[in-house]
């Protein structure tokens, strides 16, 4: 149903923390997920011109590049990009049918795609372009936290976490509970000044964001005649070395 | 309609999804090895219902513990290309045409057999054997040397023989994917000229590493993107000044003496005496003592004695007499005066570097800081060769990592000595926290064995692998006359150390019939036709091109293995269908480039986890089959049966030499001998049930110091990883390279045509040098006044990508990347079409626009465009329309010099010089879309690709 | 956005047959409509008709239109819910305003009542739709306080055009009123339309590509590379571009076509009066029809989406 759950007091909020600091743009986290989802949750992810002039398809998170500034402080700055379960998500108050929904137990943002209609208009109502209709099957599909992996009693507990996360080669994805501010995900937030992508919207993403770190800057150092230890090779002439 | 049967709703006002959050992900995992890239990460793959369900990274496996690229990730796309090859194809039209019948493998191997078997009873260096990325080439090296060719090679040659060269000539291990930065200690990290490298999983996690330990990370890169963004400082270098900008930081420290002199003597052969005799034969070389050993100067008893005499206290500089009355300098003399002249001052080399001073002598401050006011003391006892027990270790945790930014130049192998150089200063190499070897390095210095292939006869085997260490000019691959032996000329004054051979010469020598003609070239997974050859446009004439006196092509025959529908497919005239990865057996070697790691050797295979649904072979039983087919020694018994069924049979047991085989793990009867030992006939089934890897940990006093360390080098030995425990004295000073020199001098029995000497006294220099591109240096710099240089793509591997459903919407087009500021300079706007022109040819593409790129350089991802009609994509496909491909603008040859083709490549090792490449930027004119564009390939049978792909196993219905 | 024809065209000719549906119901109350049969019922009728082709072609558009019914189950939250249910409601009234006009006669309290409520059922169906747009941050032409005005203006303006142009055939009075009715919303639309456009190229957006990515503290964001290379459907559904001055053209278009000259047509139909009016009454209904038309696909094609914001658009 397309209200949103009430919130309690230490309500678990599931979801990513995603570290630009380390992430190096290598799109193993979209890959991954689109492996893991065609076959899961979402069966089939459709791709449409697979091997013809157009090929593109549905993706349930994308990575962009960035350039941020210019001349020496500039930054490049890569930035994967899906659902962020928010806590206001209006993709779930705008849906008709029930079928686009948060889930009370762990606040993840799913579709049901047996009653979607494929209105699209969860879509328009997402800020971050995170719901992808799929064309073909006609119906909405986006980011489910890896529903079918993070409780999966078939897979082994230390590997209940979404696709994403698993695959990362530069550890850039957290996965947790940010509700629980003792969570490792919220006191990484913490430490690191983890943001909201477009607070203005006033969804609440519960996904956080952590910064490119601050580089302290750096002091060039004016030449140093007096740094040299002497002129010329026989400086060492009379160094007593063993070996 | 949807087809997952993954829940049910309940209700209509307020509808609930009964989801089942804990479906059956597979009827059955089976784990082997990745191999949409040559990193060799372990993978594991769910199947269900006989389709692959997911692949994940093995959490087991030493490379990357769980991890997975892109790449990776997308393998199912690659297991179900419509690009897949599926029968022999026998060529019917015009080589290059694509036309093709499909032939049974009956056919196609009598066929193989016929002309291999002409060329073996009649001449053997007729036949070249190269190949690519292949995991095997401990395997058809040895093929070839039992067939009798010298003519083997990979593809080392164009990729970075100039790592592995330099490396292995310095300090006995190299870079690539034979060593690694201590993540886990590392303070300071200094990487040059990397965008993904071999190691790419495991370079992604250490970095993750280094920033989380705070340690700092410096990349010295043209092009701030992947690893560079998130540098915590980046240096946008110009290309090919790496080597300027590291003399510069030893000026540095060698100025403020911020050098480990204590590592130097003892480690390196900074304290050996190298003669000084001008003109005279033994000049530059190392003085030695009766036995032959080096000799260094004692301080204490005032004399020359071995250098490697314990507890001796060696003069490292001043000039001295030998008992001779030759005069010798130690080489930490000849290295200080040299490097400590004004033209490696940061000042002198800043504006050619695009660095500035201050920075340069910044980050050498900052490295000398790190390694020696930060040092790490590991509470760890140790001995060393000479017997003396250390009860810590002492690390310098300055790590450093370089690859094809530095060496894909002319000067790279230089470069790379050069980084090296630096590297032992700072007494970093193998100690906690700097660089370390992988095992199974350290190796001996100088390295060895040495080239074979002199003299090769009919149906005769050379006496030993075609590629190798040469260490002096006796060691070049020339006959009496002075020709070179091999087709590619390695081994030859135009390349003396091509390790690695040189396969970017390949084709034009097979084609002009320079050294010699050929009659068959016979290649493996090498895209000869396009992205791996410098002017692929030219490779494919030559290819194609027919003698008009005799109406035969110049190259007679063409054989090739490929799993796809490749560029390359196209211009063969016997294609061999090969698996893909996920359906057959495969190793990936001790002998050959195995997943060792600082801890210790380890190595893996491939297990076939889907059976082929096509006439398809590994291509690795088809070389045993032919091998047998020709009777080559090793293949066949005495009477004549096969001596291997199938290559899975040749790893477990062929032995290369007693008790050492292609697989170190459970060797012997019972499976109990590590490293060596008799084959095991279960050694497959021990490596399945292991995760299809093996791996072996030296114990905690062997980590570190490897090269002087007595409990490796013994454990290593025992391994049969090295021959012997003598300590391995890193050389700053590289006594090889001074012996070509002397031979360009006039002094020695094999000595370069005149046409040469001057080249190889210059630039076969003992100490690093630095010296501008070639071509760079040949053409006029203000006609070209651009760099361009490629990037490896991180979802991408080369070619063989372009089919894969997933990744090719990634990079289905490239572009070519400029600064913002040259842009506006010549009047180009973002998504502007341009020509980018070099001194041979034009290619046109369109534009994007950046800030964090070196502003004399343009840059673009490496082997996006492909040719029309290859890779079971529609004609018009993007790659082909707007992708281009910037080989077509890089020469092979450099500019004629003295009538003189001399390869595009480095003048040691020859290694491919694909970064010098220089272009100008001009506006285009309409249409938008790329050239040049060759004509379109015609498809063999290729099954048709589908408009609409629903991709999923297991679910209900598609 | 993208300008969809099947939502152009719903919210283009939804707008018209309810604002005629109220007209209809008020202007009967009021005792202005002509009260013959051949009238009421046709024109109800033609309202209704208009209506149920938007409505219908909405359905089109959907990625399951069998399952449409569940569209109505979520009138707690969704203004698209809530405009299924009042759609589907007004029908009701609606039709009993038509049975009623037939069997009680025109004038009738019953007929009075049901047209009454068929008319407020019709323009809170408009209203509905008006704020499925305006709920949507992410689109900041649509969501402010100008778009649900707006779109009952033009629905009632239109609604009165097309009224105006029906009913002077049966009584030249009505029509009179009715075109004077349709050309003072028309001149109410010209203003809302100014007004609304006047602030949309104000108004910043309070989102950018640095409020987008939170990168905005390291410097101006610019994109490097987008995620795949081929347009998806996020840019398909919402990254739709128009050109400045195109859309500037096209402005105009709609405010000439569609309520200028209209404007114009009505005043001299009004002081000629038939049979004048009935030529000129038309022709400026179906201007106005075309002119909402054009204004309508502005209304999305100028419309822009925070997601483009993150593959380098402006919003
Ligand atoms: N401009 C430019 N050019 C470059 C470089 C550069 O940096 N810039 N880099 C150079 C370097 S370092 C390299 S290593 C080369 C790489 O160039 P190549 O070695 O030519 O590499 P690929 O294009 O990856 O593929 C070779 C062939 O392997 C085939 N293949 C893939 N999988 C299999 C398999 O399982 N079995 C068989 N039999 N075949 C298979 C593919 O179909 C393809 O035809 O490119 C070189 N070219
Ligand atoms: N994803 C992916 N991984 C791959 C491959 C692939 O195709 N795709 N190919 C594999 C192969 S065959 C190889 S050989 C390795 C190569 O691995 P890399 O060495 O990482 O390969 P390149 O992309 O050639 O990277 C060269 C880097 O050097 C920079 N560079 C160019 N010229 C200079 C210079 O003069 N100085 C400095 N400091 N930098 C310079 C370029 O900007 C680029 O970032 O990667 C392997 N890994
Ligand atoms: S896998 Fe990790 S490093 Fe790679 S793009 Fe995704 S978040 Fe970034
Ligand atoms: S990111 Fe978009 S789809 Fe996800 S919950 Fe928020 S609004 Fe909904
Ligand atoms: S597309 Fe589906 S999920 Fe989205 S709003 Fe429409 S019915 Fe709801
Ligand atoms: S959590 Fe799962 S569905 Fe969401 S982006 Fe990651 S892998 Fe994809
Ligand atoms: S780096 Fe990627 S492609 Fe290469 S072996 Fe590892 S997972 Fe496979
Ligand atoms: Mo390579």
């Amino acid at each position: 149903m397309t209200s949103i759950p009430t919130q309690t007091a230490g309500q678990k909020k599931l979801g990513l923390v995603i570290d630009l600091d380390t992430c190096v743009g290598c799109h193993a986290c979209a890959v991954n997920c689109k492996e893991w989802n065609t076959s899961g949750h979402f069966a089939p992810l459709t791709d449409f011109d697979p091997y013809q002039e157009h090929p593109q398809g549905v993706w349930l998170n994308r990575v962009h590049s960035y350039e941020a500034g210019t001349g020496p402080n500039s930054r490049t700055v890569h930035f994967p990009r899906s659902c962020l379960h928010c806590e206001q998500p209006a993709c779930v108050t705008v849906c008709p049918t029930g079928a686009s929904y948060k889930r009370a137990e762990d606040g993840i943002v799913l579709v049901n795609t047996e009653i979607c209609i494929g209105c699209k208009l969860c879509s328009w109502a997402c800020p971050y372009g995170a719901r992808e209709f799929d064309e073909d099957q006609g119906v909405m599909k986006k980011c489910t936290l890896c529903i079918d992996r993070i409780y999966n009693e078939n897979i082994p507990e230390a590997e209940r976490v979404p696709a994403c996360v698993s695959t990362c080669p530069a550890h850039a994805r957290h996965f947790g509970d940010l509700g629980d501010p003792a969570s490792a995900v919220s006191q990484l937030v913490a430490e690191r000044g983890g943001y909201d992508l477009m607070p203005e919207t006033g969804y609440k993403p519960v996904n956080k964001y952590l910064p490119p770190r601050r580089r302290p800057p750096v002091a060039e150092t004016a030449p140093a005649e007096a740094e040299s230890a002497g002129t010329g090779v026989l400086r060492w002439i009379d160094r007593v070395l063993s070996r | 309609m949807t087809s997952a049967p993954r829940g049910r709703t309940r209700g209509f006002a307020s509808p609930v999804e009964l989801i089942d959050t804990s479906p059956r992900v597979a009827d059955e995992v089976k784990t082997t090895t990745c191999y949409m890239c040559a990193c060799r990460c372990g993978i594991r793959v769910h199947l269900k219902d006989g389709r692959i369900r997911w692949i994940q990274g093995n959490p087991d496996h030493p490379v990357n513990r769980g991890v997975l690229c892109a790449k990776g990730s997308a393998g199912i796309m690659q297991q179900y290309s419509p690009a897949r090859l599926s029968k022999p194809l026998l060529r019917v039209g015009e080589r290059g045409s694509g036309e093709f019948k499909e032939i049974e493998w009956e056919e196609a191997l009598g066929i193989a057999a016929e002309w291999l078997g002409n060329i073996r009873a009649t001449e053997p260096r007729k036949l070249a054997f190269f190949t690519g990325r292949d995991q095997s080439q401990s395997f058809t090296g040895w093929w070839a040397k039992q067939f009798g060719t010298p003519n083997f090679a990979a593809h080392g040659g164009f990729c970075s023989v100039n790592m592995a060269a330099a490396g292995l000539y310095s300090v006995g291990g190299s870079f690539w994917e034979f060593g690694d930065p201590d993540w886990e200690r590392t303070k300071y990290f200094l990487m040059f000229g990397v965008a993904e490298d071999h190691d790419s999983n495991p370079i992604k996690t250490g970095l993750a590493k280094l920033k989380e330990r705070g340690a700092k990370y410096v990349s010295v890169n043209p092009v701030r993107t992947g690893y560079s963004a998130i540098a915590d400082e980046w240096i946008g270098i110009r290309p090919g000044t790496d080597g300027l900008f590291v003399l510069a930081l030893v000026h540095e420290l060698l100025r403020t003496d911020r050098i480990d002199l204590d590592f130097l003597v003892r480690y390196t052969n900074a304290a050996w005496l190298v003669i000084r005799n001008p003109g005279a034969a033994d000049d530059g070389l190392f003085a030695r003592d009766a036995d032959g050993r080096p000799v260094a100067w004692d301080r204490a008893n005032d004399l020359a004695m071995d250098a490697g005499t314990a507890g001796m206290q060696p003069r490292i500089v001043g000039e001295v007499k030998l008992p001779d009355g030759r005069m010798a300098m130690p080489v930490f003399h000849l290295l200080a005066e040299r490097y400590l002249d004004g033209r490696y001052a940061p000042e002198a080399v800043a504006d050619r570097c695009g660095v500035p001073a201050d920075t340069i002598r910044r980050i050498a401050r900052e490295l000398a800081e790190t390694a020696f006011d930060q040092q790490i003391v590991l509470d760890q006892p140790w001995t060393d060769t000479s017997g003396r027990r250390h009860e810590t270790m002492i690390g310098r945790p300055v790590a450093m990592h370089a690859m094809r930014g530095i060496s894909a130049h002319s000067n790279g192998f230089h470069t790379c000595r050069a980084i090296h150089l630096l590297q032992m200063l700072l007494g970093a190499v193998d100690t906690p926290g700097s660089w370390r070897y992988k095992s199974p390095y350290p190796r001996p210095i100088p390295p060895g064995p040495t080239p074979y292939g002199k003299g090769s006869l009919p149906m005769a085997m050379l006496s030993g692998m075609a590629l190798g260490n040469p260490l002096g000019p006796e060691h070049l691959l020339l006959e009496d006359d002075g020709s070179p032996v091999r087709i590619d000329k390695a081994f030859t004054w135009d390349a003396p150390i091509g390790a690695h051979g040189l396969m970017h010469t390949l084709i034009a020598n097979a084609h002009a019939g320079d050294p010699y003609k050929i009659d068959t070239l016979f290649m493996y997974m090498a895209n000869m036709a396009w992205n791996s050859s410098m002017n692929p446009g030219e490779a494919a004439r030559m290819m194609t091109d027919k003698d008009p006196a005799t109406g035969e092509y110049r190259i007679p025959h063409i054989i090739y293995g490929d799993a796809y529908y490749s560029e390359m497919v196209a211009h063969a005239d016997l294609v061999l269908p090969d698996t893909t990865y996920l359906e057959r057996w495969d190793c990936i070697s001790l002998l050959d480039r195995p997943i060792g790691s600082p801890e210790g050797p380890a190595d893996a295979i491939r297990q076939p986890v889907l059976a082929p649904d096509r006439d398809v072979r590994p291509f690795q039983d088809v070389l045993i089959e032919l091998g047998t087919r020709l009777k080559l020694p090793g293949f066949v018994k005495d009477d004549g049966s096969a001596v291997y069924r199938d290559y899975a049979d040749y790893i477990v047991n062929h032995q290369r030499r007693p008790g050492i085989g292609p697989l170190g793990g459970w060797r012997g009867a019972d499976g109990n001998s590590p490293g060596m030992g008799a084959p095991n006939p279960k050694q497959l089934e021990r490596y399945v049930a292991n995760g299809c890897f093996w791996s072996h940990h030296h114990p905690p006093e062997a980590l570190y110091y490897k090269h002087a360390n007595a409990a490796y080098l013994a454990d290593a030995k025992r391994l049969g990883l090295i021959d012997g425990t003598a300590q391995i004295v890193l050389q700053l000073y590289c006594e090889p390279l001074q012996k070509f020199r002397l031979a360009a001098e006039g002094h020695g029995a094999v000595q370069p045509p005149d046409t040469h000497r001057e080249r190889i006294r210059l630039y076969f220099d003992p100490l690093p040098i630095w010296y501008p591109p070639l071509e760079q240096a040949a053409i006029e710099q203000a006609a070209y006044p651009l760099h361009a240089i490629t990037q490896r793509p991180p979802a991408m591997y080369h070619s063989w990508h372009s089919q894969n459903a997933w990744l090719r919407q990634i990079y289905s087009q490239n572009r070519l990347f400029m600064h913002h500021r040259t842009a506006a300079a010549l009047g180009i706007e973002e998504d502007g079409w341009v020509w980018a022109i070099s001194r041979t040819a034009r290619v046109k593409c369109q534009v994007k626009l950046m800030d964090g790129v070196n502003p004399d350089t343009v840059w673009t991802w490496n082997a996006i465009g492909k040719r029309s009609g290859a890779w079971g994509l529609v004609a018009d496909a993007p790659e082909s329309q707007n992708g281009f491909l910037l080989n077509h603008v890089i020469s092979e040859f450099l500019p004629p010099d003295r009538g003189l083709r001399h390869a595009n490549a480095d003048p040691v090792t020859g290694q491919a010089a694909w970064y010098d490449l220089r272009v100008r930027i001009e506006r285009a004119e309409a249409p938008a879309e790329t050239a040049p564009r060759p004509a379109t390939l015609r498809h063999p049978k290729l099954p048709p690709a589908p408009d609409i792909l629903r991709y999923a196993a297991g679910a209900a219905a598609n | 956005m993208n300008p969809a024809f099947s939502v152009i065209l719903l919210t283009t000719a939804s707008g018209a047959g309810y604002g005629m549906l109220f007209w209809l119901g008020i202007l009967d109350a009021a005792g202005v409509m002509p009260p013959n049969l051949s009238f009421g019922i046709p024109a109800i009728f033609i309202a209704l008709a208009l209506a149920s082709i938007g409505l219908l072609a909405s359905t089109l558009h959907l990625g399951h239109p069998e399952r449409a019914w569940r569209a109505i189950s979520q009138w707690r939250s969704s203004w698209l819910s809530r405009e299924g249910v009042v759609s589907l409601f007004t029908y009701l009234p609606a039709l009993a305003f038509a049975a009623a006009w037939g069997i009680a006669g025109p004038h009738a309290v019953v007929t009075m009542v049901a047209g009454v409520v068929a008319a407020l059922c019709g323009m809170l169906t408009v209203f509905c739709q008006a704020m499925i747009y305006a709920s949507l941050p992410p689109v900041r032409q649509w969501h402010n306080r100008f778009v649900p005005p707006n779109l009952v203006l033009l629905s009632l303006a239109s609604g009165a055009a097309c009224l105006a142009a029906m009913v002077t055939f049966w009584l030249s009075g009505a029509g009179r009123i009715m075109a004077a009715v349709a050309f003072v919303l028309g001149l109410g639309c010209i203003a809302a339309k100014i007004a609304y456009w006047r602030w949309m190229d104000r108004e910043p957006s309070s989102s950018t590509i640095e409020s987008a990515t939170g990168l905005g503290t390291i410097g101006a964001v610019r994109q490097l590379e987008a995620p795949h290379i081929e347009e998806n459907f996020l840019l398909r559904e919402m990254g739709f571009r128009i050109g400045r001055k195109h859309g500037d053209r096209l402005r105009g278009i709609a405010i000439g076509v569609g309520f200028v000259v209209p404007a114009i047509l009505l005043i001299v139909g009004i002081i000629l009066g038939n049979p004048a009016a009935t030529v000129l009454f038309p022709i400026a209904a179906a201007m106005t029809l075309v002119g909402v038309y054009v204004e309508r696909w502005l209304f999305f094609a100028q419309a822009t989406h925070t997601v483009t914001l993150y593959y380098g658009r402006a919003v």
